[in-house]
């Protein structure tokens, strides 16, 4: 609360200031703080990637906000700004959709495809409030769709292969627009064996096998009213873990939409979208494959969530509005069943989540000002309700053990709200902001039972009794851009109270064997967390093109402690060649030492490491069929690395060649 | 419409229904109960009944009722003792036991508990002698008892330091769950043969582990202590999941001495006394 007074107290001193500059304002666009990544519109674009059948995770790498936890070559974990799934928002268009896997073995990113995608769009801290309650910031996922753009089919193939893991890629898509009808599907497969690190050592239990089937259609009703539903299926099976003790045996996503989109005409109400939604997950994790296990056990999960949202985006004089109602109800339910070894003896159980329902309504609220023709200034807040209930009684009675008095529901009331001001004249830019968020604590932090986490190695009791985690904000950008140059830096500051992390409870006796004791959730006084990125473009030769970006990440507690999975000095460097039909580019890449490492989290010294990567490729154009190829090598030199992201150290790809094939017809 | 004109007649025939049978209720004190044994004189019927089938080696609560062979009549105004004996090759023993009670003044049923603290075997077998008297005439009947062991330590016998021989046994809960339990064990020594009285003002620590899964214990247990004197020893018992637990002990005096049992640690990984339960 503290920190929420001190920070309105800035705002309005801030908007005082911002107010005595005002001049006569022009009508403009306004501009939004993001980041987009291009996944891969329609095929034409399959041109612009290095590696067009990359996983989605390889895509999110490439921004400077965004490291991946890994712990296998499947189902990576985002982290923006330097923070976990639980002080993140990741949305498919808007959607919230939660994973099953109470070990995080299945983020939401793990649920899509590339051949779903257009784009991923990236906001840092409350600038990505607009979907639901963040601290780090959001990444939303946006589907593919053709739309009435270009009428008639559209057909193509994609193929690819990669020599490391032996992974093995097919995918189609077939598209047909209408006058006032259109319907995107595809599907894309994907089996990989395990794969191999810089020195030649086989990484065992890194395979993987999973199939994406999407549609998307949408019926023009009207000149200006759309409906348009969309359905995601995803099925991995046998999909290894080598950094974890368990593996996944089947992970399966059912991801459904209705929407409906209004553009009134002459109104001050410019776009109007309206979205249910609905989706269920299942994920069973497997340790029957390991050669050798203290106790097999059963763990399976199920999330399924119920959503809805109502978003008016409108003009009125200088002023840009986004009025968004969103509400959504999910149901996280997870149990383990432990097989003795003797087997007359009765199967032990337990529920890790207890049934959490959880059910969430916010209003949204934000307006971009356009103060002149080069300056803006936006401000956004939301207030949200946030509910839980835990309905599971043996799960209740589990967790009252730990505390007796606690009750089966609880209520929290959420609050955000930023402000920014953006300036932008003759390539020269700068934009600074201040903002406040709070969040609540997951199911896993406020309800989970007994959850090993193979990191530190402890097992993790659910606190019921937290308060909300609230990060004050602040972030400054300032760029410049002129015709072949461009640079731009940027960076954010988080101060986070009541931070949630695991502490250990020396009284308490692990459940899992050969864990190192028990953690329970509590709250630090405060944690902050500090991210700057450079990115840096250069074009000559009218063919060639330098990229170069540098993050550097800094991240204590209040005790002047390091918190776990803050990047050491990292960067990237590209020079690409583009000519007519062909295209070639040799990547960079690397961390530096990670000193600042965190031994109470589980974490050791990463050690520097750089690895450079090639790809070329061509675009056939013949008359009636595009084919797109392209090759490369990754991890040249075959190194051997590791990077700070990578649980329990687990290697990377030793050196890979791919090829991707693209056909369009 | 034809629906609403009939929903008044139903609503009337469900809340007529629903009063009747409120109307027939009356306290069953057999509830939950099953009949294991009838034990039979020239005059009366013993009928013993039971929580969950027939007795067995530990702690067992039994109800009984006498039937007057003549009337078929339940008799409500008798004066109950109990004697149980072990007949073994060279000697007989009796275990510890309860006042036989009557529950209510209106009803029939008459209760108590007995420790079975070992099992019949092929040679050796308990049986039970009842003493009860009506109106001032004595009857008794005596019966061979079938007392088989039980799938799972409830019940322990040992010397302790103090060279006295306890009885211990696990009462309560009969149906355990996830979550705090309310657990009620004895502790009784053995004074001679036939008398088995109640230890007053010690302790029974408890520490509950799971030997199929490295041992695990769970928290905020409250070790069984007593409220007042002559009466059972109650305490909470956590238990995180179901399975087989096991309930470690350690008999602690009203000095604070441990008289018997041990601290778990890594090098001691069960207490020589113990109670076993799996749900």
């Amino acid at each position: 609360m503290k920190n929420f007074i001190r920070f309105i107290g800035s705002c309005l001193l801030f908007s005082i200031v911002v107010n005595a500059q005002e001049k006569p304002a022009d009508t403009i666009s306004s501009k939004d703080l993001k980041e987009v990544i291009v996944i891969g519109k329609k095929t034409q674009l399959y041109k612009k990637q290095a590696k067009p059948l990359a996983t989605i995770d390889e895509y999110l790498q490439q921004s400077t906000k965004v490291d991946m936890i890994r712990r296998g070559s499947y189902a990576w974990e985002p982290m923006i700004n330097g923070m976990t799934t639980e002080r993140t928002l990741v949305t498919i268009d808007g959607m919230r959709v939660f994973g099953a896997c109470t070990d995080k073995m299945d983020p939401i990113t793990s649920y899509v495809e590339v051949s779903n995608l257009s784009e991923a769009t990236i906001k840092s801290g409350q600038q990505g409030s607009c979907h639901g309650a963040t601290i780090g910031g959001s990444i939303d996922l946006q589907r593919n769709r053709s739309g009435f753009s270009d009428l008639g089919w559209d057909t193509s193939m994609k193929t690819g292969f990669e020599t490391n893991s032996q992974q093995k890629i097919i995918g189609s898509a077939i598209n047909y627009a209408g006058k006032s009808f259109y319907v995107d599907t595809d599907f894309m497969f994907r089996d990989a064996g395990n794969y191999y690190d810089g020195n030649g050592n086989e990484v065992l239990f890194s395979q993987f096998r999973k199939f994406n089937i999407s549609a998307i259609s949408g019926v023009s009703l009207a000149e200006n009213k759309l409906l348009e539903g969309f359905i995601i299926y995803d099925k991995a099976t046998n999909v290894g873990y080598p950094a974890l003790p368990m593996d996944v045996a089947l992970a399966e996503a059912l991801i459904s939409s209705l929407k409906y989109e209004y553009v009134p005409k002459s109104s001050t109400i410019a776009d109007w979208e309206t979205k249910i939604y609905y989706n269920t997950i299942t994920h069973k994790m497997d340790d029957t494959k390991r050669p050798s296990v203290p106790i097999h056990m059963d763990m399976p999960g199920w999330s399924n969530t119920f959503g809805f949202y109502s978003k008016a985006k409108g003009v009125l004089n200088n002023h840009h509005f986004i009025v968004d109602l969103n509400s959504f109800y999910n149901r996280s339910v997870a149990e383990m069943t432990m097989y003795p070894a003797d087997s007359n003896e009765k199967l032990m159980f337990m529920d890790t989540w207890p049934d959490v329902k959880t059910f969430y309504s916010a209003l949204f609220l934000e307006d971009n000002l356009a103060l002149n023709s080069h300056s803006s200034l936006k401000f956004s807040g939301s207030l949200a309700r946030h509910f839980n209930e835990v309905a599971s009684q043996l799960g209740l009675e589990s967790l009252q053990i730990f505390y007796p008095d606690m009750k089966g529901s609880q209520s929290r009331v959420l609050k955000s709200i930023s402000s920014n001001y953006l300036f932008d004249e003759n390539g020269f830019s700068y934009s600074f902001g201040l903002a406040y968020g709070e969040r609540a604590p997951s199911v896993s932090e406020g309800y989970g039972f007994y959850l090993f986490n193979s990191f530190d190695r402890y097992d993790y009791i659910g606190n019921p009794g937290l308060h909300n985690e609230n990060s004050v904000e602040g972030n400054v950008s300032i760029g410049y851009k002129i015709q072949k140059w461009s640079a731009k830096m940027s960076s954010s500051y988080f101060h986070v109270s009541n931070y949630i992390v695991g502490k250990p409870d020396a009284n308490l006796v692990p459940m899992t064997i050969g864990a190192n004791g028990v953690k329970i959730y509590k709250a630090l006084d405060y944690a902050t967390i500090f991210n700057a990125d450079l990115n840096l473009e250069y074009q000559f030769w009218s063919d060639w093109r330098w990229k170069g970006q540098l993050v550097y990440s800094y991240g204590k507690d209040f005790e002047d402690k390091n918190l776990p999975f803050i990047s050491p000095l990292r960067y990237s460097y590209s020079l690409n060649f583009k000519k007519e039909n062909f295209s070639s580019g040799i990547t960079i890449q690397g961390n530096a030492v990670q000193t600042q490492y965190s031994p109470f989290y589980g974490e050791d010294r990463t050690p520097s490491y750089a690895i450079l990567n090639f790809d070329a490729g061509y675009f056939f154009d013949f008359e009636k069929v595009k084919c797109n190829v392209k090759a490369g090598i990754e991890n040249v030199f075959d190194a051997y690395y590791s990077t700070f992201s990578d649980w329990n150290n687990i290697p990377r790809k030793g050196r890979n060649f791919f090829l991707n094939v693209a056909f369009g017809f | 419409m034809k629906f609403l004109r009939i929903l008044p007649l139903v609503l009337v025939i469900i809340f007529a229904s629903c009063t009747s049978d409120n109307d027939d209720a009356t306290v069953d004190e057999l509830e939950g109960l099953t009949k294991f044994k009838e034990i039979s004189n020239t005059t009366h019927t013993i009928e013993l009944y039971k929580h969950m089938g027939g007795l067995e080696q530990g702690y067992n609560e039994i109800a009984l009722k006498i039937k007057d062979n003549a009337t078929s009549q339940y008799i409500t105004n008798a004066d109950v003792s109990w004697i149980p004996l072990m007949h073994m090759a060279m000697m007989t023993h009796s275990c510890p036991k309860s006042p036989v009670t009557k529950v209510s003044t209106e009803g029939s049923v008459y209760e108590g508990y007995i420790v079975f603290q070992m099992a019949q075997n092929t040679t050796e077998y308990w049986d039970l002698k009842i003493d009860y008297t009506i109106n001032g005439t004595a009857y008794t009947v005596t019966s061979v008892i079938d007392v088989p062991a039980s799938a799972k330590q409830r019940v322990t016998t040992f010397t302790g330091s103090d060279s006295v021989k306890y009885v211990v046994a696990y009462a309560d809960p009969h149906h355990p769950k996830v979550g705090i339990n309310d657990m009620v064990a004895g502790v009784w020594k053995m004074q001679d043969m036939m008398t088995f009285p109640v230890v007053d003002n010690y302790k029974l620590k408890i520490d509950p582990r799971m030997p199929s899964m490295g041992n695990h214990g769970s928290p905020n247990n409250v070790d069984l202590t007593q409220t007042v004197a002559g009466d059972l020893y109650n305490g909470k018992l956590s238990l995180t999941m179901t399975g087989l637990w096991k309930i470690n002990l350690q008999l602690v005096n009203a000095s604070g001495t441990v008289l018997k049992g041990e601290t778990i640690t890594d090098a001691v990984p069960a207490s020589s006394i113990y109670f076993e339960i799996e749900f």
